[in-house]
């Protein structure tokens, strides 16, 4: 380690590894990683945030593992090791839950796999956590699990309250009355191609407000 | 990089191999009581729900041996079967047998309003994996007195959405029998007519997931015929 210099553990540039991915580097809206997972549990608010507290928890510690390995590990075999790395963590978690807190464990079921396959944890352990040292690859898990996280709020959010009339479960049109007026739930925001239009308007509202961010 | 030997890849990828193998083999086998027993008592919050009983984690052996008075075990005959225990029957291996082979096991419960119920575990395919529930029969033997239906993975928001209550609460009431001829449960795509008793509305955007719960209701109960026409009154 005496290659690199010393830093503070909160240091600013640490730091920035947290709040990059919150808006300039969205691993949604500007990498564009991990879209499959965001239209399948966006429908409602409570599946997002269990997703999106998950992807944090095993993108942040699987970041630490690699970056904790990275000067081991031989360059021709890394993505099978990373793999490795993720599914175990990702079945180890899950055996865990369903011994001890069943009741989470039926919620993630579907989620488990999605995991694994998420495109932003494979591109965060190749991408970052090979070439740095475990503290900062944590803290850059933590950012893309929440940059992850508040997209997905955000979509189910507006489908959620569009598609069914509810928020996190309370119905919050049938409350204000607004059903008695003629007014429906939208049925095609429920439908996974609703999702990606959102994430698009999203990326376009990032995008005019952001210049930087649109390719030459 | 530095380039790593081929030697030292190979002894990596053992090591690496070796150890999370051990490690998720020990994690499996030291945790399958505590989950064997997790899943023995959602099985029993499962159908002490299609009962209408909402029981907790806690409180859910005690309820069962209060209200689950019997369970038995059926030929495809509709003859009982000795010998065997209805709550250790693995529904999803009895499917993959030919019919005449099969063990249907049913159990019998006393709610508090005294009704005299039976319960019918269903299983079959949603989208994505199996779905799977308990119905339970007022003593008619035609009307539902309550479901429950669960899943390994329909998604969220939509095939999920069948174990809410919105869902499950549109059954009890319904009829499987029209006379002697069974029609079972539909499920209607744009709401049912609430005046039919063989219909119930279909979850939007789950419609594979309701077309696969309607066909499992429709299989697995059918089974029971000789049954249920037998016992009914």
């Amino acid at each position: 380690m005496s290659d690199q210099e010393k830093e503070p553990m909160f240091s600013a540039k640490n730091f920035k590894f947290f709040t990059a991915p919150l808006a300039d580097n969205n691993p949604i809206t500007v990498q564009v990683l991990g879209i499959c997972s965001a239209l399948a549990v966006t429908v409602k608010l409570k599946p997002a945030i269990v997703m999106a507290l998950s992807v944090t928890i095993v993108v942040a510690v699987s970041n630490v593992v690699i970056a904790a390995m990275r000067k081991y590990i031989p360059d021709r075999i890394r993505i099978i090791v990373q793999l490795v790395v993720a599914a175990t963590m990702v079945i180890l978690v899950d055996q865990f839950l369903k011994a001890f807190v069943f009741d989470v464990s039926k919620q993630l079921s579907v989620f488990v796999g999605l995991i694994i396959t998420n495109c932003i944890l494979m591109g965060r352990l190749e991408a970052f956590a090979m070439a740095n040292k475990p503290w900062p690859s944590f803290i850059d898990g933590l950012g893309n699990g929440a940059g992850y996280g508040l997209i997905l709020v955000i979509v189910a959010f507006i489908r959620e309250l569009l598609g069914s009339g509810t928020i996190y479960g309370y119905p919050v049109i049938e409350k204000l009355g607004v059903y008695k007026a003629g007014y429906e739930n939208n049925g095609l925001i429920i439908l996974p191609p609703m999702a990606l239009i959102l994430v698009g308007l999203i990326i376009w509202v990032h995008r005019s407000r952001n210049n930087s961010l649109i390719e030459k | 990089m530095k380039q790593f030997s081929n030697r030292y890849i190979f002894i990596f990828s053992t090591v690496m191999v070796a150890s999370v193998a051990t490690l998720l083999s020990l994690a499996a086998t030291l945790l399958q009581p505590a989950q064997e027993r997790n899943l023995e008592i959602e099985k029993k919050k499962n159908i002490l729900e299609s009962i209408g009983v909402a029981a907790t984690r806690g409180n859910t052996v005690e309820l069962y041996s209060k209200y689950i008075t019997e369970g038995f075990v059926l030929n495809s005959k509709g003859e009982p079967v000795e010998g065997l225990d209805a709550f250790t029957i693995v529904l999803r291996n009895e499917q993959k047998k030919p019919i005449e082979e099969q063990y249907l096991p049913v159990f019998r419960a006393t709610p508090d309003d005294g009704e005299r119920v039976i319960i019918l575990p269903v299983e079959g395919k949603g989208l994505w994996g199996p779905i799977y529930g308990y119905v339970s029969l007022r003593s008619d033997m035609n009307t539902i007195y309550g479901v429950n239906f669960d899943h390994k993975g329909e998604t969220p928001g939509l095939g999920a959405e069948i174990n809410t209550s919105g869902f499950e609460g549109m059954f009890p009431g319904k009829k499987l029998f029209d006379n002697e001829n069974f029609i079972s449960i539909q499920v209607h795509k744009g709401g049912a007519d609430p005046s039919d008793i063989h219909g119930v509305d279909a979850i939007s955007g789950g419609t594979i997931t309701s077309k696969g719960l309607e066909k499992m209701l429709y299989d697995c109960i059918k089974k029971y015929n000789d049954y249920l026409l037998k016992n009914r009154i």
